[in-house]
């Protein structure tokens, strides 16, 4: 292949890829910052609106912080440097996820914690039972359960 | 015993969480209520023109001195208004007000100033909202407080009025320095 | 003069309420039959009044009666009739006087269906029922008054309904929801009753088990309907999104679920009675939760209603004496519950049991982080917010242990399990999950995710297990599809629901991972690819219906150059309330939507737009899903042993 034609087909992928582009309403320099920049949306708050994340909210103050994001995810932020931005000027509020610190980490802790305690009570409770007590039960209580037992099968 | 007690346990959580809502009820909880992150921290870097004289560059250092209101508003904000003639009114018993002009048309806010008199001793012109993005500003109107210092001691979200100044906002004012 | 019959039978319908509440549970605590065969009549009267305001509420609707208050502010004149009927229940008031008038409907339908119930547990069932009733027509009628006139009559033709709630959804989702919602009451009234009464046998389990379960197909299939509607009517193509309102049904869902399954337990094996008694209390106390979330203001959600304090208390003291009374009544009798009853820790006992847990710890972690941000207000801290990320990593992470569990509790035995047997059973589903949640990720998309594969090999374990059930069920048998015919209600009901379940996680596991978003601007003729995917913009043309004006725009959306779906998203603009509104343009398929919602015109003349287009992959399986546990609550309801013959009393 001639230079001059190597030059044309650049040309022409350049043109083809611009006119691809221009029709995207934000133009990202690769997938990832697009991927990065859905992301970060969808975990901002908008201040200003009823419990909608930026994203999916068209007001002036969501569309700001998104054109924000966009602008420093280009200049090169990272997640955490852009979200700290934001919170530098908007508080904590604007996050979806709170950050961990003594006071927030119960909503980690909190559920896990239970988890762990209902497991150990249902081994407990199986293990203790399965050591096969002695029967508790009135013979009355028994004749009931008895009836009850036969009626299912 | 201890097994009885265990039976009392939903009884107590849920008591908790009864005494959370009747808290929340009763001190009357706004939950769209927003802190402000800038307060008590300095005010912001900036460079932009004055509303009046697109040649003239203004930054923070040209506000210092004096204590002063920071007011955020706009032509196309209905409470800014409704908040305009107070303002006047505290222009004139010697309050500082800087106006900072927010997502507006420059031609609008010169015509407005000149139909509605101007409060402001300094206007600044802020066509893209980027110094009211540095304030973590909502919307407008938005009232910062600011003293000598350079330091922001307050934020006001909403229209100013006479009643809201004289029980709330007057003692904040004058507690600058 | 209607709106004051309509009041006025309001009235008389707390006066059943009273009776209701007063006589029959006097007679059960004195023992006077007399006073307990009342509770019939009482339920009837109740619900007949209610039945009188309802339709008188909805008449003024229908006649725009905008005398009445609620009539002005939630209708107009160019409403729609069909919407001017669903505003009724557009607003709170109207929503709780549907509340109110669904608790009767209960009501009556457990006086009706219930003839076999000893008189003592059906009189006492019903009183509960009616401490209910009262409670919530007093506030209505003190607070919320749906008859409200205001006179004189204002000028215009109403401020109409909120354009969100034109819709089909709402016509359906609300009373859907609110069935399942008030339909945990009978389990509820059960439960008190078991507790009033002293008997604690299974029999309060055997006689609340149906009612359990078609109130908890409800609230699924209640909860379906909205995020469906959330979906297609919001206009961003989400699904769910971890608002407290979204919340406040997903708790005693979950909370319902593992009432389900602990009732399960306690009918067969007389076993973990005083558990299934709690759930069936908070089950309720979670709808009520719920209405409180939902009406007091003290959360911020997309889809809250006009917010009044003073409702706000008046429900909390609602909750104090329901929630808290029969919390206090559980204190003091549950503990004279005795125990009965071997089983192992390798059991289906100990896996309902396990199950039961994680439910119970996920309504935890979704109340704490409901509930977190006012904590921390209410503690002076700072505002913070709890949202999405929060609650799907959580989610996720104990849905991985619940899945576990399901899949391999769903074959084990009653009382203990070979451990022999688990292993084989073991053997053969993990590789076949393992396996297939590798390929189908592939074929769906080319990229690979390791929750892709976790979440999807989790399903897979289960379908696994679900084939084994019936392969073990028709093994043996002469006939094979006559023992699979055979298997009842109450297995196949089973069958159903965890297919549904199957079903759910494959449609939530590939659709969050596998949807693709992007925003074009297009201008008639432009054309863009997405995947295999040609999106081409026709243009827009002008729309107008009865209350409304817009633009809907054309995507033709072609695949291999062969023309698969054609769009017609709108922006409408709705002249009275001056609001606009998103409608999506969506085409539905059983592997994947396309989906589009037009942003803004970029131009004067409306012919260049911003578009958000969508590829979603799989998210149908996710109601589908819903619909199939649905499906199998209700199937589970026609097991013979629930038809037997009247005669037995226990």
């Amino acid at each position: 292949m001639r230079w001059s034609n190597r030059l044309i087909m650049a040309g022409l992928l350049l043109v083809s890829l611009f006119a691809m582009a221009e029709q995207q309403s934000l133009v990202f320099d690769n997938d990832t910052l697009r991927e990065r920049y859905q992301e970060l949306t969808e975990k901002l708050r908008c201040p200003k609106c009823q419990n909608q994340s930026i994203a999916g909210s068209n007001s002036p103050i969501a569309d700001d912080m998104r054109n924000k994001t966009y602008e420093l995810l280009h200049l090169g932020y990272s997640d955490d440097q852009i979200v700290n931005y934001m919170v530098d000027r908007y508080t904590e509020f604007v996050i979806y996820q709170p950050r961990l610190n003594w006071g927030t980490a119960w909503l980690w802790v909190g559920p896990i914690l239970a988890l762990l305690l209902g497991a150990m009570l249902v081994t407990w409770l199986a293990r203790r039972s399965g050591a096969g007590e002695p029967d508790k039960l009135s013979d009355d209580e028994r004749m009931r359960l008895q009836a009850l037992l036969e009626k299912d099968s | 015993m201890s097994k009885r007690f265990v039976f009392f346990l939903p009884l107590v959580a849920i008591a908790v969480m009864m005494a959370l809502f009747a808290f929340a009820l009763l001190t009357g909880v706004n939950p769209q209520e927003m802190d402000s992150a800038l307060e008590g921290r300095a005010m912001p870097e900036f460079r932009l023109t004055d509303v009046n004289d697109d040649d003239r560059t203004l930054t923070e250092e040209d506000l210092a001195g004096e204590p002063y209101l920071m007011n955020f508003w706009a032509t196309w904000c209905p409470s800014c208004k409704f908040e305009h003639p107070y303002l006047n009114s505290l222009a004139s018993e010697g309050v500082r007000i800087i106006g900072v002009n927010y997502k507006d048309d420059r031609e609008l806010a010169v015509d407005w100033l000149r139909d509605y008199a101007n409060p402001y001793e300094i206007d600044v012109y802020d066509p893209n909202g980027d110094l009211g993005f540095e304030l973590g500003v909502t919307g407008a109107p938005e009232t910062f407080f600011v003293d000598s210092s350079g330091t922001i001691q307050h934020r006001f979200q909403g229209p100013i009025d006479s009643a809201l100044w004289d029980n709330k906002l007057k003692a904040v004012y004058d507690a600058m320095e | 003069m209607l709106p004051e019959f309509g009041q006025f039978a309001l009235i008389l319908a707390f006066l059943m309420a009273i009776g209701l509440a007063v006589m029959p549970l006097y007679g059960v605590v004195a023992g006077h039959p007399g006073y307990q065969r009342t509770a019939p009549a009482w339920t009837w009267g109740l619900f007949v009044f209610l039945c009188l305001g309802f339709g008188l509420l909805v008449a003024s609707f229908v006649n725009d009666d905008f005398s009445v208050r609620i009539v002005s502010e939630n209708s107009n004149t160019r409403l729609p009739w069909f919407y001017k009927i669903s505003a009724t229940w557009g607003n709170h008031e109207g929503s709780m006087l549907l509340w109110i008038l669904m608790l009767a409907g209960w009501a009556v339908a457990v006086s009706l269906f219930a003839r076999s119930l000893s008189l003592e547990l059906k009189s006492a069932v019903l009183g509960v029922m009616g401490i209910i009733a009262v409670a919530f027509l007093l506030f209505l009628l003190q607070t919320s008054n749906p008859f409200d006139r205001l006179l004189p009559i204002p000028p215009g033709d109403g401020a109409d309904l909120n354009p969100l709630l034109q819709d089909i959804g709402l016509i359906l989702h609300p009373p859907t929801l609110y069935m399942g919602y008030v339909g945990f009451s009978v389990a509820f009234a059960f439960a008190i009753a078991a507790l009033i009464t002293g008997r604690f046998d299974a029999g309060w389990v055997r006689w609340s088990r149906p009612w359990t379960n078609v109130a908890w197909a409800f609230l699924t299939v209640g909860i379906a309907l909205g995020s469906w509607w959330a979906y297609y009517e919001l206009g961003w193509g989400g699904w769910w999104f971890w608002d407290p309102v979204e919340n406040a049904s997903f708790m005693p869902w979950l909370i319902g679920t593992a009432l389900i399954h602990s009732q399960a337990v306690t009918e067969k094996r007389n076993l973990f009675k005083s558990w299934t008694l709690l759930l069936a209390i908070m089950a309720f106390s979670f709808s009520l939760l719920g209405t409180f979330l939902v009406r007091s203001g003290v959360l911020t959600s997309v889809h809250s209603f006009a917010t009044d304090p003073e409702r706000g208390i008046f429900i909390l003291m609602i909750l104090l004496l329901t929630v808290g009374g029969s919390l206090l009544l559980y204190a003091l009798r549950a503990s004279q519950i005795r125990v009965a009853g071997e089983y192992r820790l390798l059991s289906r006992e100990t896996f309902l049991q396990f199950n039961n847990i994680i439910l119970v710890v996920i309504t935890f972690m979704v109340l704490l982080g409901t509930l977190f941000p006012l904590l921390f207000d209410a503690l002076n801290l700072r505002k913070i917010s709890v949202g999405a990320p929060y609650f799907s990593a959580m989610f996720n992470f104990f849905m991985v242990f619940l899945l576990s569990l399901v899949a391999v509790g769903q074959l084990l035995r009653w009382k203990r399990h070979p451990a022999q047997d688990l292993s084989t059973l073991l053997k053969t589903g993990i590789p076949i999950a393992i396996v297939a949640g590798l390929v189908l990720p592939l074929l769906v998309s080319g990229r690979f995710h390791w929750q892709v594969w976790l979440g999807l090999a989790l399903a897979f374990w289960l379908l696994a297990g679900l084939v084994r059930l019936l392969i073990d069920r028709s093994r043996n048998a002469s006939n094979p599809w006559r023992a699979l015919a055979r298997a009842g209600g109450g297995f196949w009901g089973m069958w159903l629901a965890h297919l549904g379940l199957v079903f759910a996680v494959i449609g939530v596991v590939l659709v969050s991972n596998y949807e693709v978003t992007r925003d074009y601007r297009m201008g008639p003729g432009d054309r863009v690819s997405m995947g295999d995917y040609q999106f081409e913009f026709q243009g827009t043309r002008q729309v107008s219906g009865s209350n409304f004006q817009g633009d809907e725009g054309i995507l033709n959306v072609f695949r291999n150059d062969r023309q698969v779906a054609s769009l017609a998203p709108e922006k409408r603009f709705y002249t009275v309330q001056s609001s606009t509104m998103t409608e999506a343009g969506i085409d539905g398929g059983l592997f994947r939507d396309l989906y589009a919602s037009m942003a803004e015109p970029l131009d004067d003349s409306r012919q260049v737009w911003s578009l958000r287009l969508q590829v979603k992959p799989f998210v149908r399986w996710i109601w589908l899903g819903a619909l199939l546990m649905a499906l199998g609550g209700v199937v589970a309801v026609l097991d013979r042993r629930y038809r037997r013959k009247p005669g037995v009393t226990l």
